[in-house]
C-alpha cells in the first residue's frame, strides 16, 4: 500500500509541475515569420494579364521627383528620424508586415470573416432579421459572413490586390526609382534587400486597395482597417523600404483600382442573393412539381434558406451562362431506393462515430464563427506559399487564382443546391444526428466538397509537388461531411468533381496570365 | 472528527464545471472530513443534470435547436486514509451528453481522472467546538481522447488541471460550517482545428485555458450517522471571453456559476461501512454556461485494511 501511496503522490507532484510549466501563452503559427525574401522579384509582372483592368496603366501614376530633389532628401530624413528612435512595438510591426502584405491582409480578412460569420438571432415572433448594408451597425451586424459571402469577399479582395500589384509593378519598372537605402546608405534597410524599384510602394498599393474594398465588404470595420493601413504604411517607411512619396502614390493607385472591383461587386447580383419570400416559396413549389421532397430548414424557428440566389452571382473565371453547364445531373429521386441506401449509409457512419471521424469532422467543420471552408483553404495555401518565398505580386496572383476558384465553386454549388433543393440526410431520417452544426441550405451538392475540389485543383497546379497532398486533403474534407452526418456520399463525390471542373478554369487562366511563362 | 466520512462523487467542482455541467454538490475533496487510517472507501455515484436556459455572456436564452441538454455520469471513486490526517482520493467518471432537440450528436466517454491529496494539519478545540484546517491538492487528466471542441455536447474541456484548496471547518455539537477557497491552474488544450476565433482570430490548434477559482460555503448537521448540508459555490473563470450572440460555446469561454445544493449522507446501521448519499443542486446565476439543475446519488462501502483488524 505504501508503494501505491508514494506512486500516487509522485504522479500528483509531477502532473502539477507539468501543468504549471506548460501553461504558456499560445502563439499563432504565423506570428513570428521571417521577412519575405523572394527568390524572384518578378520584374516582368507589369505585363501579366489583369483580371478586370483593361490595361495596367488605366490609372495614371505621376512621375516621381528625382532622388536628388530636396523633397526626396526630406523624405529620407523622415525615415532616418524614425529609425533613430524606433520603439520595440514599431520594430514588431515592421517584422509583422515584412512577412508579406498579401499574407497579412488575407489573415485580417479571415479574422473578419470569422468575426462576422454568425447567423442572426431570431426575432420574438420567430422570424429572422436580415443584416442590412445600409444599416450595418444595427443588430444583426452586416454582413453575415457565411461561406458564399466569404468566398466572394476573399475573391474580390484577392483579385483586386492582384490587379493593383500588376499595375504597381508596371509603374515600378517604368519609373525605376531605387530603394531609399540604395540612394542613401545611411538609411537602414530592416527588411530583405530587393532589386525591385520602390515607386510606387507595393505595401501601400496593398493597403489602399484592401482598405477600399473593405468599405464594401465589411463596412463596420472601416476604422479598424484604416488603422491597419496606417500601420502597414508607417512600418514600411520605418523599415527603410519606401519613402513617403512611394507610399502616397501606392495608396492612391490601390484605392483607384479598388473602385473598379467595387463597381463590379455592386452589380454582380450578390446584393439580391438573399431573395424574397416569394423566391423562397417558389423553390418549394418547383421542387414539388418535379415530384421530389423539397428541402426544409432544420433550424428552429425555421430559418429562410441561406442566399438562395447566390447561384446567379457573376463568376470571375467563366461566363454566367457557363454556370448551368457546370451544374451536375440530378441526384437520385428522394423516393428512390438509391436515396434510401444513401441515407442508410450516413446513418451507419453516424450511429457510433469513431474518434478519428470526430476529429476529421471537427478539423474541417469550418462552421459558425470560423473563417469558413474558403478561409480554411486560404490558410492551407498561405502556409505553403510562405515556404515558396513568392514576390508580393506572385502571392497576389496565386491567392487570386485560389479565391476566384473558391468563389466560382460557391456559385456553381449554390446554383446546384437551389436548382435541386434536395433534403439533408437528417430530414429523411431524423435519427441522423450530426457531429457539427447542420447548415441551413439544401444538401446536393456538398459545399465543402465543391470548395475543396476547386482549391485542390488550382493549388495542385501552383505547387505541383503537393498536388497529391491537396487531393487527399480535399477528399478528407469531402468525406468529413459524410461521416459527420451532414451529407450523402453522392453530394460529396459530385461536389468534388464539380469543384475540380471549376478549378480547371483557374488553371486555364494561370497558364495564360504571363506569370508562368 | 474521527467519524468516518464517505466519499461521494468525483472531483467535482473544477473538473466538471463545463458549459453544460452543474457545479455539483460534491463532498470528499471538498468536505472537511477525513477517512480513518488504513480505511479505504470506494463507491459508485450517478449524477444527472440538465439545462434548457443558458447564458451567452450575460444574455440568458434558450435554444430550440438544443432543447434540453442533459448529462449523465457514472463515477467510481476511492478514498484511502494514509493516516488520520492524510487522505488520498481518486475518481473517474464516465459521461454521456444528449440534446433533446436539434441535430447535434451526443457524446460519451471517460472524462477526467482525478487524484487528490487531503491533509488536515490543524485540529483543535475552539470555544465549545472544534476548528480544523485542511489543505488539499489535486490534479486531473483526461482519461480518454474525447473532443473538447464540440460544446455544448463535449463531455469535458480537455485540460490537465492542478488545484490547490484550503478549507476551514468549525463544528459545534452536530452543527458545522465549512468555508473553502480553491484555485485551479489549467493547461493549454489542443483542438482538432487549426484556427479559432475568441475576440480575435488565433491561428493555432492550441487554446490557452484561463485559470479558475471558487469559493464554497457549506453548513448543516453532521453526526456519525447522518450528514445533511446546504452548500453554495461561486465558481469563476479568471479570464476567457464571452460567447457572442448566437455563436457556439468554446472551451476557453469565461464560465462562471453560482450554484446552490443540498446533500445528505447516511450510514446504514445494519451493515457496518455501508452508506448512501444523495443531493440536488441548481445554478442560480451564471455566465457562458447552462443553467443546470440536477441530482446525484451513490453508494459507498468502507474496507478496513488496518493491520490489527478493527479496533473501533
Amino acid at each position: 500500500m505504501k508503494n501505491i501511496v508514494i506512486l500516487f503522490v509522485s504522479i500528483l507532484a509531477v502532473t502539477t509541475l507539468t501543468i504549471l510549466s506548460c501553461n504558456k501563452k499560445v502563439t499563432g503559427v504565423t506570428d513570428n515569420l521571417p521577412a519575405l525574401n523572394p527568390q524572384n522579384a518578378d520584374l516582368n509582372a507589369g505585363s501579366w494579364k489583369t483580371i478586370l483592368l483593361s490595361r495596367p496603366d488605366t490609372f495614371a501614376v505621376p512621375a516621381p521627383v528625382s532622388v536628388i530633389a530636396a523633397e526626396y532628401i526630406a523624405e529620407l530624413n523622415e525615415i532616418k528620424g524614425y529609425q533613430k528612435n524606433l520603439t520595440g512595438d514599431q520594430a514588431d510591426k515592421i517584422n509583422y508586415w515584412a512577412a508579406g502584405g498579401v499574407l497579412r491582409w488575407n489573415e485580417i480578412m479571415r479574422g473578419l470573416v470569422a468575426k462576422y460569420n454568425l447567423p442572426p438571432y431570431q426575432n420574438a415572433d420567430g422570424t429572422y432579421p436580415i443584416p442590412s448594408s445600409s444599416n450595418p451597425f444595427a443588430y444583426p451586424l452586416f454582413p453575415f459572413a457565411n461561406p458564399p459571402y466569404a468566398a466572394r469577399a476573399y475573391a474580390y479582395i484577392s483579385a483586386a490586390q492582384y490587379d493593383a500589384l500588376v499595375a504597381c509593378w508596371f509603374y515600378k519598372t517604368m519609373y525605376n526609382r531605387p530603394q531609399p537605402s540604395k540612394v542613401d546608405p545611411s538609411v537602414q534597410l530592416k527588411v530583405n534587400p530587393t532589386n525591385l524599384p520602390s515607386y510606387p510602394s507595393e505595401a501601400a498599393v496593398l493597403a489602399g486597395v484592401s482598405a477600399e474594398m473593405m468599405k464594401l465588404l465589411f463596412p463596420d470595420e472601416i476604422a479598424n482597417i484604416q488603422s491597419k493601413l496606417e500601420e502597414q504604411e508607417n512600418s514600411t517607411i520605418m523599415s527603410g523600404a519606401a519613402t513617403r512619396s512611394d507610399i502616397t502614390a501606392g495608396e492612391a493607385l490601390g484605392r483607384s483600382i479598388a473602385e473598379v472591383f467595387i463597381a463590379r461587386g455592386k452589380a454582380d447580383n450578390a446584393g439580391k442573393a438573399v431573395g424574397t419570400p416569394t423566391d423562397w416559396a417558389n423553390l418549394v413549389t418547383t421542387c414539388e412539381a418535379r415530384g421530389e421532397t423539397p428541402w426544409i430548414s432544420l433550424e428552429s424557428p425555421s430559418r429562410p434558406p441561406m442566399l438562395p440566389l447566390f447561384g446567379n452571382v457573376i463568376p470571375f473565371l467563366f461566363s454566367q451562362a457557363t454556370v448551368a453547364t457546370l451544374r451536375p445531373a440530378a441526384p437520385p429521386s428522394t423516393s428512390s431506393d438509391l436515396m434510401k441506401q444513401e441515407t442508410a449509409e450516413v446513418y451507419g457512419y453516424i450511429k457510433n462515430p469513431t474518434a478519428e471521424n470526430i476529429r476529421i469532422v471537427q478539423y474541417w467543420a469550418d462552421g459558425v464563427g470560423t473563417y469558413t471552408p474558403p478561409g480554411h483553404w486560404d490558410a492551407i495555401a498561405s502556409l505553403d506559399f510562405i515556404q515558396k518565398n513568392y514576390s508580393e505580386v506572385r502571392w497576389a496572383r496565386n491567392m487570386a487564382l485560389l479565391n476566384m476558384s473558391l468563389m466560382d465553386a460557391g456559385i456553381v454549388c449554390w446554383n446546384t443546391k437551389y436548382y435541386y433543393y434536395n433534403p439533408r440526410p437528417t430530414q429523411l431520417n431524423t435519427a441522423i444526428k450530426t457531429l457539427t452544426g447542420i447548415p441551413n441550405f439544401p444538401s446536393y451538392i456538398s459545399g465543402h466538397s465543391t470548395f475543396s475540389g476547386a482549391a485542390a485543383t488550382i493549388l495542385g497546379y501552383i505547387i505541383p509537388e503537393k498536388a497529391s497532398t491537396y487531393t487527399a486533403m480535399a477528399n478528407e474534407a469531402s468525406m468529413s461531411r459524410l461521416v459527420g452526418g451532414i451529407h450523402y456520399r453522392i453530394d460529396c463525390s459530385t461536389g468534388l468533381t464539380v469543384g475540380n471542373n471549376v478549378g480547371a478554369y483557374a488553371i486555364l487562366r494561370a497558364k495564360s496570365d504571363g506569370a508562368d511563362q | 472528527m474521527k467519524n468516518i466520512r464517505i466519499l461521494h462523487t468525483y472531483a467535482v467542482l473544477f473538473l466538471c464545471t463545463f458549459f453544460f455541467f452543474n457545479t455539483l454538490s460534491a463532498q470528499t475533496d471538498q468536505d472537511a472530513i477525513m477517512m480513518a487510517k488504513n480505511n479505504f472507501c470506494t463507491g459508485l455515484t450517478y449524477d444527472h443534470s440538465s439545462w434548457k436556459d443558458y447564458w451567452e455572456g450575460t444574455f440568458k436564452r434558450n435554444n430550440a435547436n438544443l432543447g434540453t441538454v442533459s448529462t449523465n455520469s457514472f463515477s467510481v471513486m476511492g478514498n484511502y486514509g494514509i493516516s488520520e490526517n492524510l487522505n488520498l482520493l481518486v475518481g473517474l467518471p464516465y459521461m454521456e451528453t444528449k440534446a433533446s432537440a436539434g441535430t447535434l450528436h451526443g457524446m460519451t466517454g471517460l472524462q477526467d481522472l482525478s487524484l487528490w491529496l487531503k491533509w488536515m494539519p490543524i485540529e483543535k478545540k475552539l470555544g465549545k467546538g472544534v476548528i480544523a484546517l485542511y489543505t488539499i491538492g489535486g490534479v486531473s487528466i483526461p482519461a480518454s481522447n474525447y473532443t473538447a471542441d464540440f460544446l455544448p455536447m463535449s463531455i469535458g474541456l480537455g485540460s490537465k488541471t492542478a488545484s490547490g484548496r484550503v478549507l476551514v471547518d468549525y463544528q459545534l455539537g452536530h452543527f458545522f460550517v465549512t468555508g473553502g477557497y480553491t484555485y485551479t491552474w489549467r493547461s493549454d488544450i489542443t483542438i482538432s482545428r487549426t484556427a479559432y476565433y475568441t475576440t480575435e482570430l488565433i491561428l493555432s490548434n492550441k487554446v490557452d485555458m484561463p485559470d479558475m477559482d471558487a469559493l464554497t460555503l457549506r453548513s448543516g448537521y453532521r453526526s456519525g450517522r447522518l450528514i445533511a448540508e446546504a452548500v453554495i459555490i461561486n465558481m469563476k473563470t479568471l479570464g476567457g471571453f464571452d460567447i457572442r450572440k448566437n455563436d457556439m460555446p468554446f472551451p476557453s469561454n469565461t464560465m462562471n456559476a453560482t450554484t446552490i445544493a443540498a446533500n445528505f449522507k447516511y450510514n446504514i446501521a445494519k451493515v457496518d461501512g455501508l452508506s448512501i448519499i444523495g443531493g440536488a443542486n441548481t445554478v442560480i446565476a451564471g455566465r457562458n454556461i447552462g443553467q443546470s439543475a440536477g441530482f446525484d446519488t451513490g453508494v459507498f462501502y468502507i474496507l478496513d485494511f488496518s493491520p490489527k483488524s478493527k479496533k473501533k
